[in-house]
């Protein structure tokens, strides 16, 4: 693998949105006018020092940054193998990474003027977060879920009405997160004077991508700061979950350049790789364009999206992020899968090692980590981007363990 | 002069606009859906526009949905899609074939195979829902190559400076969208029409067509005095939608509302 002749990652994308032949606008036109808009407000903002200053006083004050990067002293003495760190996204409020970019959405979209959000969700985390700013900042929220996941989540699904956001059931399609995102651009579409889309993960059209990469950098730029203070280098792997990748490129994106650090994105292998039966999109994959994007993308011959499966909401995703495309094909992230039975094991194993339920989107990461940390040797160093607390699977996992609560 | 353009030359010397209309491929299946297209045709609509089933039709509104959901449980593929077209082809020597599609299905296995396949079949111009001028550079050059007309969309929150980037990339007519949000039928259309076709006209000679929220007889009436097409879709799905089982209901529906429909179209 040579990434000797990686270009610049702050250079990406492009300003028409593309990481190589990845990404780019596949919209609608009656949405290109609101895009444009959205990337030349956020063009603005990003160069406005009272913007950075406020998003950095939110992010302190209401969600609880900085994370720690925890050393898991238990876990490694069981490994038998490297050091491991988890960098605790889950101890965010309400409960994973997702709040970073929502807040710093909200913010843009206050400063825009538009008082009405809508957002897709999957597990359930983005909406929470979403339904969490809009209530600080008081804005209207309308959260569109897929009925199959309203069901998995319904834990979550109180807590946006809880806080005031309109939970909308999605029934089209496998009313999943795929289904819950066309309802939500088919909002857009009719509303898109008044409102924001909050697009919840590093997807969709030009500048989402780019734009919920820089608002989750935060976990990179820290676990780097960090990890130098705690033992005087970088690390050699670090691991993180992919559904769309949003937690994972932000954790990656500040060692993209540092390339004797392993960079691995974790997909949902689900029951195993067959049609149907996961969410690897690097694995049963090819190009393609969905929602906006051109990127990998589980689809059958024709070009018909694929059903997918995760025991993980948050994963359950028929297309990965344009960006992480691009950096795999360039050599400088790898890729793996876990398994649902894994993803199991390893959260009762890490729950009882450690005292953290882990949400199950990151124990796919968790999985990987583990598997690693026994490969290498103990003066190395795993980091794994634990992105969310696992509060919200509890009911899910009782009922794949068969306990009756 | 080809089949797109004969056919609104012969709308304009008739002193009226052009009915396009809309129905989904293989909707509810291969057999009803061909014998509705062609009641459609025998009813006096002018460019027949055939969706192309597509899982995630962000662009459309719960009837089209339905109707691309219920084609592709009924097993529709790319390739009986076609075979639908060249049956079409074969009865309709001049009629104007359109794809309403999105772009995976023409982009996934290829766009200038797919293109090469659809011309085959006899389609004369395609549009494609989520692929703007900016990303169709592509297409546009594959589509020149093999003679398929492009049609692009102009919408409401389409700025002026937009249009002659939108205008140039198309060859076969614009789509102008009356109203911002997804297909399907509304009480009344968009009492802007006339300011917009008369925007988009200052910066293109292509033909114009209305569509979007166009149901009934009336609203036809309102949009053939300005725009060169007249794009009618949910309601004829609908006609599908509301007699399924019954084939011969469809046919018998879909005739009685697309002959009231044309009857919209002349210019007082």
């Amino acid at each position: 693998m040579s990434v000797a002749a990686l270009v610049d990652p702050q250079s990406l994308p492009t300003p028409a949105g593309h990481f190589g032949r990845y990404g780019g606008v596949f919209v609608p036109e009656t949405l290109m006018t609101a895009l444009s808009d959205v990337g030349a407000a956020y063009a603005a903002a990003r160069q406005d020092p009272a913007f950075r200053d406020e998003l950095t006083h939110h992010l302190k004050e209401f969600a609880g940054r900085p994370t720690e990067l925890y050393f898991a002293e238990r876990l490694t003495r069981h490994c038998g193998g490297a050091k491991i760190y988890l960098k605790r996204e889950d101890l965010l409020h309400t409960g994973a990474h997702k709040i970073n970019n929502a807040l710093g959405q909200a913010l843009l979209a206050r400063r825009m003027g538009k008082r009405r959000i809508i957002a897709e969700t999957g597990a359930g985390q983005h909406g929470v977060a979403t339904a969490a700013v809009c209530a600080k900042f008081g804005l209207e929220c309308v959260v569109y879920m897929g009925a199959v996941d309203m069901e998995r989540q319904a834990l979550n699904v109180f807590r946006m009405r809880l806080m005031g956001a309109e939970v909308r059931g999605v029934e089209a399609g496998q009313k999943t997160l795929k289904d819950a995102v066309n309802e939500a651009m088919r909002d857009w579409v009719t509303n898109v004077r008044g409102t924001h889309y909050i697009l919840g993960s590093a997807l969709g059209a030009h500048p989402y991508p780019m734009m919920v990469r820089d608002f989750h950098r935060v976990i990179g730029a820290e676990t780097r700061r960090q990890i130098l203070e705690r033992e005087g280098r970088l690390p050699d792997e670090m691991i993180a979950c992919v559904g769309g990748g949003s937690n994972a490129i932000g954790f990656f994106f500040d060692f993209l350049s540092d390339t004797q650090v392993r960079l691995i994105g974790i997909e949902a292998g689900g029951h195993g790789i067959r049609r149907g039966e996961h969410a690897a999109r690097f694995e049963g994959g090819r190009l393609g364009v969905l929602q906006g994007s051109k990127t990998y993308i589980l689809q059958n011959p024709d070009g018909q999206i694929e059903l997918t499966h995760s025991v993980s909401a948050g994963l359950d995703y028929a297309a990965i992020g344009p960006e992480h495309a691009y950096y795999r094909e360039q050599g400088r992230i790898e890729y793996a899968y876990a398994c649902d039975d894994e993803v199991l094991e390893t959260f009762q194993l890490v729950s009882r090692f450690e005292g953290i339920l882990p949400a199950l989107e990151s124990t796919h990461a968790l999985v990987h980590g583990l598997k690693r940390a026994r490969e290498l040797k103990p003066d190395q160093i795993v980091v794994i981007n634990l992105s969310g607390r696992g509060d919200k699977d509890v009911n899910q996992v009782a009922r794949l363990l068969n306990v009756k609560l | 002069m080809d089949r797109l353009d004969s056919a609104f030359a012969r709308a304009r010397s008739e002193n009226r606009a052009a009915l396009v209309a809309y129905l989904c491929a293989g909707d509810p299946d291969f057999d009803t859906s061909l014998a509705a297209c062609r009641t459609l045709v025998a009813s006096g609509v002018d460019i027949l526009e055939i969706g192309v089933p597509f899982s995630d039709p962000l662009a459309d509104g719960l009837t089209n949905q339905l109707a691309a959901q219920r084609a592709l449980e009924a097993g529709m593929t790319a390739e009986k899609v076609f075979e639908l077209v060249r049956r079409l082809r074969a009865d309709h020597p001049t009629l104007p074939i359109v794809f309403y599609t999105y772009y995976n299905l023409v982009f996934s296995n290829g766009s200038e195979a797919y293109v090469k396949a659809a011309t085959a079949a006899g389609v004369d111009a395609m549009l494609t829902l989520d692929l703007p001028p900016e990303e169709a550079a592509d297409l546009s050059a594959i589509a020149a190559r093999h003679g398929l007309r492009t049609v692009f969309i102009v919408a409401p929150t389409t700025p002026d400076e937009r249009l002659p980037r939108i205008c140039s990339a198309a060859t076969g007519f614009i789509y102008y969208v009356s109203r911002e949000g997804v297909t399907g039928v509304r009480d009344a259309v968009a009492s802007n029409i006339p300011e917009a076709v008369a925007r988009i006209r200052r910066a293109t000679n292509l033909p114009i067509v209305v569509g979007f929220g166009i149901s009934r007889r009336e609203h036809v009436r309102a949009v053939a005095a300005h725009a060169d097409g007249v794009v009618v879709g949910s309601a004829l799905v609908n006609c599908i939608r509301e007699n399924l089982g019954r084939p011969d209901a469809i046919v018998q529906r879909l005739a009685a509302v697309a002959s009231d429909l044309a009857a919209g179209l002349t210019r007082a």
